[in-house]
Parts: C-alpha cells; sequence; structure tokens
C-alpha cells in the first residue's frame, strides 16, 4: 500500500470534513429512503430522480432571476408538494399489492422522470449555483472550505428540524405512530393515508435539499443523482433500513471512508471510490444483514 | 392455469411464431432486420432476467451488468492477444494468443458469465428483498468504472472495436442475415431450455420457493441451491445475450450495458409479464420498438424528441403495473380464451 | 336512558367466511353492557364491524346517525374508542406519547391538558412512568395503559375487546373496578367483550350472549346469571 500523499494530520482531518459534507448529502437523501421504506415498506427507487427533477427546477427558477434562497424555499415546496402527489396517484392504487408491484412502480417512475428530464432540459451537463463562498476558514491549522460547512450545515439542520417535527409536533407523533403500526393508528382517529402521503412529501423536500447541496459539486445532468442514490442506499441499508438514525451515521460514516479510502489508498482513487465502497458495505451486510441500527428480524423456519 | 388454451393450440400458435421468424427475413429491409436481431437478444437477456425474478422471486437491477460481462468475454476472445494488442493495449497474458472465431465465443460466454452469476448468488444468499436489490443495482453501476479502471483487460474507456462478423464456414449469406439468424437460433435454443427447466422439477422448487421459503424448506427444497442455482443461470443467459449484442454492434465499451439498461430490462419482464415464457417475446418486442415508436408514433403524425422514448416507456410501465397485473401475457391469454 | 348504539341485522364475513350471522343490540347512555359467548361466536367481529376494521352490511346507528363503513378513523373520530385484541398500543413509542396518540382524535395539545390530570387520578402510576417504553411495562399495565389512552379522547363509547386476556385474577379485578368508577363518576358508556362471564357480569348492568354469530340470550345481568345454559355454558356452575 503506497501512499500519494505524505502523511499529515491536518491533511486528514482536510479530507474528513469534506468527507463530512459529502456524506451528509447522503444522509439526507437516505433518510428520503428511510422514511418512505417505514411507512410504505418499499425502497423508492425514483427518489433520486425526483430530487433531479426538483434540482432542475431551482436551477430554472434561478436562470429566470430569483435569487438563490428564495428559489430554495420555493423548490422545496414544489418538491413536497410533488411527493405527496407521487403517493396519491401512483403509489395508493397499489398499496396492497406485493412490494415486487411497488419497486417496479417506481423504477417506471425512475425511466420516466429521467426520460423527462433529458427531453425538457436536455443532456448537457449545465453549472450550479452555490450559496456559499468559495474560500476557506482555518481552524486550528485545518483548511476546510465555507462550502462544506454549508453543505453540512444545511443538510444537518434539516435533518434536526425534522427529528424535532416528529418529536414534538402532533403531526409528527402521528406519522411515527402510522409507521409503527397503521392499524391501531386508524383507531386513533389518524387518517393513515395521508400521513404516507406526508411522508411521501417529506422525502421528497429531503431530496431536492440533497439535490441542490450535490449540485455544485456533481454538475447539472440527468443522471447526476445516479451515484448519490447508490450512496445514499448504501447508507440506508448500513444504518438499517428501518432506522432514520442509522441512515445518517451510515451517511455520514460512508462519506467519510470513502474520502479517506479515495485519498490516501492509491488502488482506490478516484475511479474505484464505488466499487469499494460497495465491497465493503456487501461484507458488512453478509455478516449483519439487518445494519447498524436496524431491528433484527429473526427469519422463522 | 391457463384454461381454454389447449397444448394443441399453443402448439400451432409455437409452431406459427417459428415460420414468421424464419421467413422474416425474405420480407423485410435490412435495416429492419437489425432491428429484430436486437429484439432476438433482448429475447434471451429477458429470459434470463424472467428466470431469476419471474419464477425464483429474486429482483435483479444488475442484469446489464452481467451482460456486460459476457459481451467482454467475447470481445475480448475474438481479438485474442494479437488484436487486442493491435489496438495499442498491453494484453494480459489470460487471452489467448489468436482470436476466435465469433461464434464459438458465443458458449463460452454463457459459462463464464454463469459461474460468476453463481459466485455472485452465493453472498447475495444472505441477501434478502432491498439488499439484494441494492447488491446489483451497485453491481450495475460499479461496472463501467471497474472496466475503465482496468485498461489492460478491457481497453479502458474508448473501448473495443471487433472485426465486422461475417457467417463462418464461408457459408454464402449476407452479414446482416447471418447475425439475425445466429440470434435467434441461440434465442431458440435456450427458450427450450427454459423451457425444460421451469416446468420440470427445478421450476417447481423454484416457484416454492418463491411462494414461500418457508413452506419449501419443510417440503425438502434447499433454497440456497435452487436460489444460486437461478442466478447462475440467469446470469448465463445474460452473457449469451451480451456476447451476441457485443458481436452484432462489433464494438463494445464501458457504457454498452449502462444502469438504465438494466431497469428498462426489469420493465419489458414486467410488461411482458412476470413468471410467463411467451411473454417474454413481448417484452423484447416493447424493449426495442416502444421507444423507437414513442418518438414518432405512427398515427399521430408527430414527432417528439428523442428523449420521448424512456418517458413513454417509465409511463407504459406504470400503466401496467396499475391497470393489467399479470403483464402482456395474460392480457393476451384472456383475450384468446373469450 | 336514549340509545347510544344500536345494531340492526348486522352481517360481516372475513372472504368466503361469515362471521355474523345478523345481530341486533342496544346500547343505552351511561350503562356497561357485556357481550359473552364462546371463542369464535363473533364477539370480537361484532366490535370490529362497530369501529369499521371489518365491512359489514345492516344497520349500526350512533348517536342517532348511521356509522361510516370501514373507516376506522372516521368511527374514531365520531366518539368511539376501540381497545382492540392485543391492545393496540404502539410499543416503540412512551407512554405519554401514547396518550398523546390516543388525544389524537379531539386536538392533542388542549385535550390532553385537560384529560391527563383527570385520567391519572385513576391511574396514578402512569404519571411517574410516563416517559418509559410502552412495550416494556407489564402485561397488566399495558392493559391499563390502552384503557387510559382511550380515556384521554374523551369517548362517548369505549369498546374493550377481551381486557382481562392473560392477565392475573388481581390485576383483572383492579380494571374492572376502575371501569365501574369511570361509569358511575362521569357516565362512560362501555361495551365490553369477555371470556370471564363472571367479572363481566359483575361490573355490567346488562348481557347478550352470542353463539354463532347471532344473539342467543340477552337480559340483566342478575337475570342472566339465574339462567341455566349461561351458567352451564359460561359461569362453570
Amino acid at each position: 500500500m503506497t501512499l500519494p500523499l505524505a502523511f499529515t494530520w491536518t491533511e486528514f482531518a482536510q479530507q474528513v470534513t469534506s468527507g463530512l459534507a459529502a456524506g451528509a448529502i447522503y444522509a439526507s437523501l437516505a433518510l428520503a429512503l428511510v422514511l418512505i421504506y417505514q411507512t410504505t415498506n418499499v425502497v423508492n427507487f425514483a427518489q433520486g430522480e425526483m430530487a433531479t427533477f426538483t434540482t432542475y427546477i431551482a436551477w430554472t427558477l434561478m436562470h429566470h432571476g430569483v435569487g438563490y434562497w428564495p428559489a430554495f424555499v420555493l423548490t422545496l415546496l414544489i418538491a413536497f408538494g410533488a411527493g405527496v402527489t407521487v403517493e396519491r396517484v401512483l403509489i395508493r392504487p397499489v398499496e396492497h399489492r406485493p412490494e415486487i408491484v411497488i419497486v417496479i412502480l417506481t423504477i417506471g417512475l425512475f425511466i420516466a422522470i429521467n426520460g423527462l428530464v433529458g427531453w425538457i432540459f436536455g443532456p448537457e451537463v449545465k453549472a450550479f449555483e452555490s450559496p456559499f463562498p468559495n474560500r476557506s476558514v482555518v481552524v486550528g491549522g485545518v483548511s476546510i472550505s465555507i462550502q462544506d460547512i454549508g453543505t453540512f450545515g444545511v443538510c444537518l439542520g434539516t435533518v434536526v428540524a425534522l427529528w424535532l417535527f416528529f418529536r414534538l409536533t402532533t403531526l409528527g407523533l402521528a406519522m411515527r405512530a402510522v409507521a409503527f403500526n397503521p392499524g391501531a393508528s386508524r383507531l386513533m382517529g389518524v387518517r393513515v393515508g395521508w400521513m404516507l402521503a406526508l411522508g411521501w412529501g417529506f422525502a421528497a423536500v429531503l431530496g431536492a435539499i440533497a439535490g441542490m447541496m450535490a449540485a455544485p459539486t456533481v454538475f447539472l445532468d440527468p443522471d447526476m443523482m445516479l451515484v448519490v442514490l447508490v450512496y445514499a442506499f448504501a447508507a440506508a441499508v448500513l444504518g438499517g433500513i428501518d432506522s432514520p438514525v442509522g441512515a445518517v451515521v451510515g451517511g455520514l460514516l460512508i462519506g467519510v471512508v470513502i474520502n479517506l479510502l479515495g485519498a490516501y489508498v492509491d488502488f482506490v482513487g478516484q475511479e474505484l471510490r464505488l466499487p469499494t465502497a460497495l465491497a465493503i458495505l456487501l461484507i458488512v451486510l453478509v455478516i449483519r444483514p439487518s445494519g447498524l441500527f436496524g431491528r433484527v428480524v429473526v427469519r422463522k423456519v | 392455469m391457463r384454461r381454454g388454451i389447449t397444448p394443441a393450440f399453443r402448439g400451432l400458435l409455437l409452431a406459427a411464431t417459428v415460420l414468421l421468424i424464419a421467413l422474416l427475413p425474405r420480407f423485410t429491409s435490412e435495416f429492419r432486420l437489425g432491428q429484430f436481431t436486437y429484439v432476438g437478444i433482448y429475447f434471451v437477456a429477458l429470459l434470463g432476467l424472467n428466470i431469476l425474478t419471474g419464477y425464483s422471486g429474486q429482483i435483479t437491477l444488475g442484469h446489464a451488468a452481467f451482460m456486460a460481462i459476457g459481451g467482454y468475454t467475447a470481445a475480448l476472445l475474438i481479438l485474442g492477444q494479437s488484436g487486442f494488442e493491435l489496438l495499442g493495449h498491453q494484453a494480459s497474458g489470460v487471452l489467448p494468443q489468436h482470436g476466435m472465431r465469433a461464434i464459438f465465443t458465443i458458449p463460452i460466454a454463457g459459462l463464464i458469465t454463469g459461474v460468476i452469476g453463481c459466485l455472485f448468488g452465493i453472498p447475495a444468499l444472505r441477501l434478502a428483498g432491498v439488499s439484494l436489490a441494492l447488491a446489483t443495482l451497485a453491481v450495475s453501476v460499479s461496472l463501467p468504472a471497474l472496466a475503465k479502471r482496468f485498461e489492460h483487460l478491457t481497453g479502458g474507456g474508448g473501448g473495443l472495436s471487433l472485426p465486422l462478423p461475417h457467417a463462418p464456414f464461408g457459408w454464402d449469406v449476407s452479414s446482416p442475415h447471418w447475425l439475425y439468424y445466429e440470434a435467434w437460433v441461440c434465442a431458440g435454443i435456450l427458450f427450450v431450455v427454459a423451457w425444460l427447466l421451469v416446468r420440470g422439477r427445478v421450476g417447481r422448487a423454484w416457484r416454492a420457493i418463491r411462494d414461500g421459503e418457508v413452506a419449501a424448506v419443510s417440503s425438502g427444497v434447499s433454497p440456497a441451491v435452487y436460489k444460486t442455482l437461478a442466478f447462475g443461470i440467469s446470469a448465463a443467459y445474460a452473457g449469451v445475450a451480451g456476447a451476441l449484442f457485443a458481436i452484432q454492434v462489433s464494438y463494445i465499451n464501458p457504457d454498452t450495458f449502462p444502469v438504465t439498461l438494466s431497469l428498462l430490462l426489469l420493465a419489458s419482464v414486467v410488461i411482458g409479464g412476470l413468471s410467463s415464457l411467451s411473454g417474454v417475446i413481448v417484452g423484447a418486442l416493447v424493449l426495442e420498438f416502444l421507444p423507437i415508436y414513442a418518438q414518432s408514433p405512427p398515427i399521430l403524425h408527430f414527432h417528439f424528441a428523442k428523449q420521448a422514448g424512456p418517458v413513454v416507456f417509465g409511463i407504459t410501465l406504470m400503466l401496467i403495473v396499475l391497470l393489467i397485473p399479470g403483464g402482456a401475457a395474460s392480457l393476451l391469454g384472456r383475450i384468446i380464451r373469450r | 336512558m336514549s340509545t347510544l348504539l344500536e345494531l340492526r341485522g348486522v352481517e360481516a364475513r372475513y372472504g368466503p367466511i361469515k362471521a355474523l350471522h345478523g345481530v341486533s343490540l342496544t346500547v343505552a347512555d351511561g350503562e356497561i353492557v357485556a357481550l359473552l359467548g364462546a371463542n369464535g361466536a363473533g364477539k370480537t367481529t361484532t366490535l370490529r364491524a362497530v369501529s369499521g376494521t371489518v365491512r359489514h352490511s345492516g344497520q349500526i346507528v350512533f348517536e342517532g346517525k348511521q356509522i361510516a363503513r370501514g373507516k376506522p378513523d372516521a368511527v374514531a373520530r365520531a366518539g368511539i374508542a376501540h381497545v382492540p385484541e392485543g391492545r393496540g398500543l404502539f410499543t416503540q413509542l412512551t407512554v405519554w406519547e401514547n396518550l398523546r396518540m390516543g388525544a389524537y382524535v379531539r386536538g392533542e395539545r388542549r385535550t390532553l391538558r385537560l384529560e391527563a390530570p383527570r385520567v391519572f387520578k385513576y391511574f396514578p402510576w402512569l404519571e411517574r412512568r410516563r416517559d418509559q417504553q410502552a412495550g416494556t411495562l407489564s402485561g397488566g399495565e399495558q392493559q391499563m395503559l390502552a384503557l387510559a389512552r382511550a380515556l384521554v379522547g374523551r369517548p362517548r363509547l369505549l369498546m374493550l375487546d377481551e381486557p382481562s386476556l392473560g392477565l392475573a385474577p388481581t390485576v383483572v379485578q383492579e380494571l374492572f373496578r376502575i371501569v365501574k368508577e369511570l361509569n358511575a363518576d362521569d357516565g362512560l358508556t362501555v361495551l365490553v367483550v369477555e371470556q370471564n362471564a363472571n367479572v363481566a357480569l359483575d361490573a355490567a348492568a346488562r348481557a347478550y350472549v352470542l353463539e354463532v354469530g347471532q344473539v342467543a340470550i340477552e337480559g340483566d345481568s342478575a337475570e342472566l346469571r339465574r339462567h341455566e345454559g349461561v351458567r352451564k355454558s359460561y359461569l362453570g356452575y
């Protein structure tokens, strides 16, 4: 094993912080996947494409002279509405059909949105504005880009806000109750169908945030979220697909680990980050199929 | 199961289909023939996918990755060390000295991919549902990166150009006709193999596992063996399809078999009908022609952009899932029964 | 006393199997009514038909209005609390969060502020353990929590499905003592399904005995205690 860089702790710390920023993006999208998995019991393969689409909406708004933050907020609202609509129109009719049916429906949605984005906005790569200055601050000898701090802050801020929402508000409590026990929730007077739709709405919001935070670095193109989705998927499975905490921890862990591997292990370099991360993940899964924080389901034979 | 359709009728239908496929080159242009060659190739890939997903109930999003393995195997065997070095790469020692005839590379590609599929199927045993989908998606997403990284084996991003395919043994058949028959003869053989597998003991075991692993175990079926077998066979089919594809295009690069192909393949199986071998032909036709016709619908006299194809594809898939649970096969069955 | 709930010829089925063959019964405002019968007689299904968790035909009238069919959330909002078999607690949530869910039907915050102190009067230990995860409570405590959660929503009608199931006799006594107290204090109307006919007849003013999906015997509790068939089949003496 050769080290491409002379090892210093400051360099290491820099790699960790930029890994955390990327990890926060994965964590957001992973949390979106978990939100839907908890209520609908499927992985929404279209989550990344929904995020891509909303990021293009943000781009269009900014292109027409809307400022970054107003466009940001507007995009989140649109994403929320879109998420709710998808659940009501597409998922609701197949709610009680086998898992594979719903999965395939989300794959259909993936294909359709991916095509639609290319159709409307064209296949060429577009630049996406970042709200954060392109400078660095030096903390204790470690230079950290403001871009990274901002990305981390926005993503984790959203996660914390969502956590507070689920803990403190009536609606949040009802959504959690539905995730745990939809039948009993119904007896408590909860409109379960609408809670599921809200879950899809919040997931779409998280996706939109992940998309808008990722876009300045990965640039805007119809496939931009594909790799992010795989990392997010990996994060969710690593953390335990039914655990929100696990999704966030998994996302950050994957962001940091692959950044370090890419920087310090010559063999991995830039190209093999994804395969390496996934190989590690598969090993973890083979040892612990329910993930780090997941509920262990005992299969009865 | 299919009440109303007698075996005799099914046999007649099958014979008519075979005849149609055999005689098609007489009636159609070389351009159209090329399209029908792709239908044959997709048919092979979809047969394999339906064995895995339709019969043994495992979702895979990595079928295109196995096609890529088959495609690269065939390409490298066709080139051999000498051909590989002509393209300006340092050849690996595992390749044969000289290139092979394309047609012989097809079964080898199938075998090698099948073995790799089995090897992949073993860890996949521990993964159910979501994790398996992730693992296969991961393979599909990672493969282009791997192909670019190991340039000495794959020719890297620039890809591998293959010699133009000709009919072997000095047969007097034009190249497009030869490729058409090659693809469809493979398809025919593999259809029969799939049919024998599915209706026999193995097929029963797969269905038992799909419909309830617990019940299968208690009736003496080992899920591990049969699931791995399904993975291996499905991969072998994908390998053959990938080899046919590479030979047909006479070129392969890391992006020849993208992730979206994996998704479209899965979609086509569902459109044709899960666990229906006859539905596979519908799936293959849809996969080849739907994107083409979506751009310029024949009745509407209206031209959409090229990107309309996938949109229509995705929407068709969603509509079929929402409206016709059994896919095209069940719809046909219902119409015939009437 | 005015009629609060009335069932007229209610039928219900699970797929091809018919579970109720025309059940008719009434529950008056402010009374405790017991629903007795053997396993599979249709007691649970009757409650489920009322709460909308199983579809029914026939008429179910609550406070003079037809009840929504197959819409448990609407039935709950109309003022019927159903404590189902197995209690239906949110075992991963805390005691307090379960109570919050109980108040959900009437607007969580205000209801909880008004009702929680009243409920804690009957279950003082719940207040001390409000942050404990519900799944870690003992069986008896879970049943009490399920009852408390239903009460927080201030239902017009409380339906209990086999509250005594799997509990120690002293806990069962305690539970029914509280139900009687609630009935005496606030005039709470209760429809309780029980296999334990003794304890149910103690608490209830009237009772119905179901046999194969139909009402076989009905009457005052005291009357039923004297009924020979009831004594032999359900009371064991």
